[in-house]
């Protein structure tokens, strides 16, 4: 079932890794998947993102597991705080 | 004195609005407006950082109803609200959101109570009355501020709407991906509204999936109102696009591949704007057909050796344009790129030479560069990269140190630290030796 609430599934380490790599490979970042831990922030003074490089990660997320994100609340960097609510939104809302 | 009408609305039941909860008269507007004007402090300028579109158009109304100044900084980092309470001190902050951390005194956009207005009166603003200040980075790297006036504006979106069709048909509604804080989300998003007799949506959709719903909430006709790489995102997520009007974009040039896939996409006619922070937008073109932009009627482009210059119409002085502009006829030019010293990243826009000189001005850092790689011209975003010598500096501490002066979208990627930079024997560092550099770099990164 697809809807927007609150994700409830937590994502396994695997799929946090498999994030990872996957936004290293898009965004060009010169970090390794070890060096992104789950809980830091993506934004900001942890990996640098900004609104462009989530705007391409997220393109990227919505077709490797057949989901589109949408903004939760007013803050739409919520998805995308960190690698691990990004990954837990993947779990909860993956179609593949 | 002239003055111009708040808004070109004339009915009280006329719809200047969509909020989530639908649609919003200008006699509520007005009502709410007036409830904000009796809450704002004694200071005469503020930074309006509401999010949500309406809240922000309510607060920007009072403001100019209440005679103080909205000022506009391209991105409110920490150092730049510094220098904004150097330039204003009684500035304060108008905010939507729980989660603003902005060093000022704070009014938090209030829960508006129902109560009807007294008697509803369209506000009639005095056409010299400065209502805005909109700040670029100055190559000294403080921001530089550029005075707005009321008639001036006015001027500029009237020339646009019409331009754009609107003034000549069914009132429509502006969606907007770009924020009302940048110049040109202000002009296009919310002061054409309001002098077209259109309405604003309220949202400011992000993901590709948002952009549809915000389309999707609103009545047709609808104007998406964006950027290139918004509107890149949106059509290469494969959805289905809701019916829509007209797409203007600006910000940076769109590919003319992505021009033709979103009008065949959204069968709908896409229109360039183009202008600048100072002079306000000043020429459209629909480039799937044409390449030569043409200017709002009573602009005029002025020719000096390498230096173009605007004049006429809303321009207020003659302004030198930072663009390599060639004229066609009078009314027509192209466009040839940017002059040089200036990076233009996601509409934002800033001086090479300040960056440089900011990179110089960090404790540890010995000697730097900012470097732009030639862009590829495929609507992706090209980012600057950097050089520096900085013994015992790493990356995260410099770049927090940038991240206090400069928008994120210009922080380096890469960020090269190197012995010494190849400078030659004048002392120059020239583009072909950087780019040799980063060259090398990223294939033994890749090897």
């Amino acid at each position: 079932m697809q809807d927007n609430q609150k994700p409830t599934v937590s994502s396994t380490a695997a799929l946090q890794r498999e994030v990872a790599e996957l936004m290293i490979e898009c965004l060009n970042l010169e970090v390794t998947a070890d060096q992104i831990t789950p809980d830091a922030p993506l934004y900001g003074d942890g990996l640098g993102l900004d609104s462009i490089d989530v705007l391409e990660a997220a393109l990227e997320v919505s077709k490797r597991y057949g989901l589109q994100l949408r903004s939760d609340s007013e803050d739409n960097k919520h998805i995308f705080s960190s690698l691990r609510s990004l990954s837990d939104y993947i779990a909860a809302q993956r179609t593949r | 004195m002239p003055s111009l009408p708040l808004v070109s609305h004339v009915s009280p039941d006329s719809i200047i609005a969509w909020r989530a909860d639908g649609a919003v008269t200008l006699r509520q507007f007005l009502t709410e407006v007036s409830q904000l004007v009796a809450l704002f402090p004694a200071g005469s300028h503020l930074l309006n950082m509401c999010s949500d579109r309406y809240r922000f158009s309510v607060g920007l109304a009072a403001a100019i109803v209440a005679g103080k100044v909205s000022l506009l900084p391209s991105t409110p980092t920490p150092e730049v609200v510094r220098q904004i309470k150097v330039f204003a001190p009684d500035v304060f902050c108008l905010t939507d959101s729980v989660l603003c951390t902005m060093d000022l005194p704070q009014l938090r956009y209030p829960v508006m109570g129902v109560s009807q207005a007294d008697a509803f009166a369209i506000p009639q603003i005095d056409s010299k009355q400065r209502i805005a200040v909109v700040f670029t980075s100055g190559s000294a790297g403080s921001p530089q501020p550029h005075p707005k006036t009321w008639g001036a504006l006015v001027s500029c979106v009237q020339a646009e709407a019409l331009r754009l069709g609107l003034l000549h048909n069914t009132p429509c509604t502006i969606i907007g991906t770009v924020p009302p804080q940048h110049m040109y989300g202000f002009e296009s998003t919310v002061l054409m509204a309001w002098h077209s007799g259109s309405a604003l949506s309220h949202a400011q959709p992000f993901y590709p999936a948002d952009i549809c719903q915000a389309l999707a909430a609103v009545p047709m006709p609808r104007m998406l109102v964006s950027s290139p790489v918004h509107l890149r995102a949106w059509l290469d997520a494969g959805l289905a696009l809701p019916e829509i009007t007209r797409v203007l974009c600006a910000t940076a040039p769109l590919s003319a591949q992505l021009a033709q896939d979103i009008e065949a996409r959204c069968h709908a006619p896409l229109m360039e704007i183009y202008g600048s922070t100072e002079t306000g937008q000043i020429a459209t073109r629909r480039p799937t057909q044409t390449a030569e932009w043409q200017l709002l009627p009573g602009i005029k482009l002025i020719v000096e050796g390498d230096c173009v210059r605007a004049c006429g119409g809303h321009i207020e002085t003659l302004i030198a344009m930072n663009d390599m502009i060639e004229p066609v006829t009078d009314e027509h030019f192209l466009l040839h790129g940017r002059i040089a010293d200036l990076v233009n990243i996601a509409g934002k826009r800033h001086s090479l030479a300040s960056l440089n000189h900011l990179l110089n001005t960090i404790p540890g850092v010995v000697d730097g560069v900012f470097y732009m790689p030639d862009e590829t011209g495929d609507d992706h975003i090209t980012r600057l990269a950097a050089c520096v010598v900085a013994p015992g500096m790493d990356a995260p501490h410099l770049l927090a140190a940038l991240r206090q002066h400069i928008d994120p979208v210009f922080l380096p990627r890469p960020l090269l630290f190197v012995d010494a930079l190849p400078r030659n024997r004048t002392g120059k560092l020239p583009r072909a030796v950087l780019q040799a550099l980063f060259q090398t770099r990223s294939a033994r990164k890749s090897a």
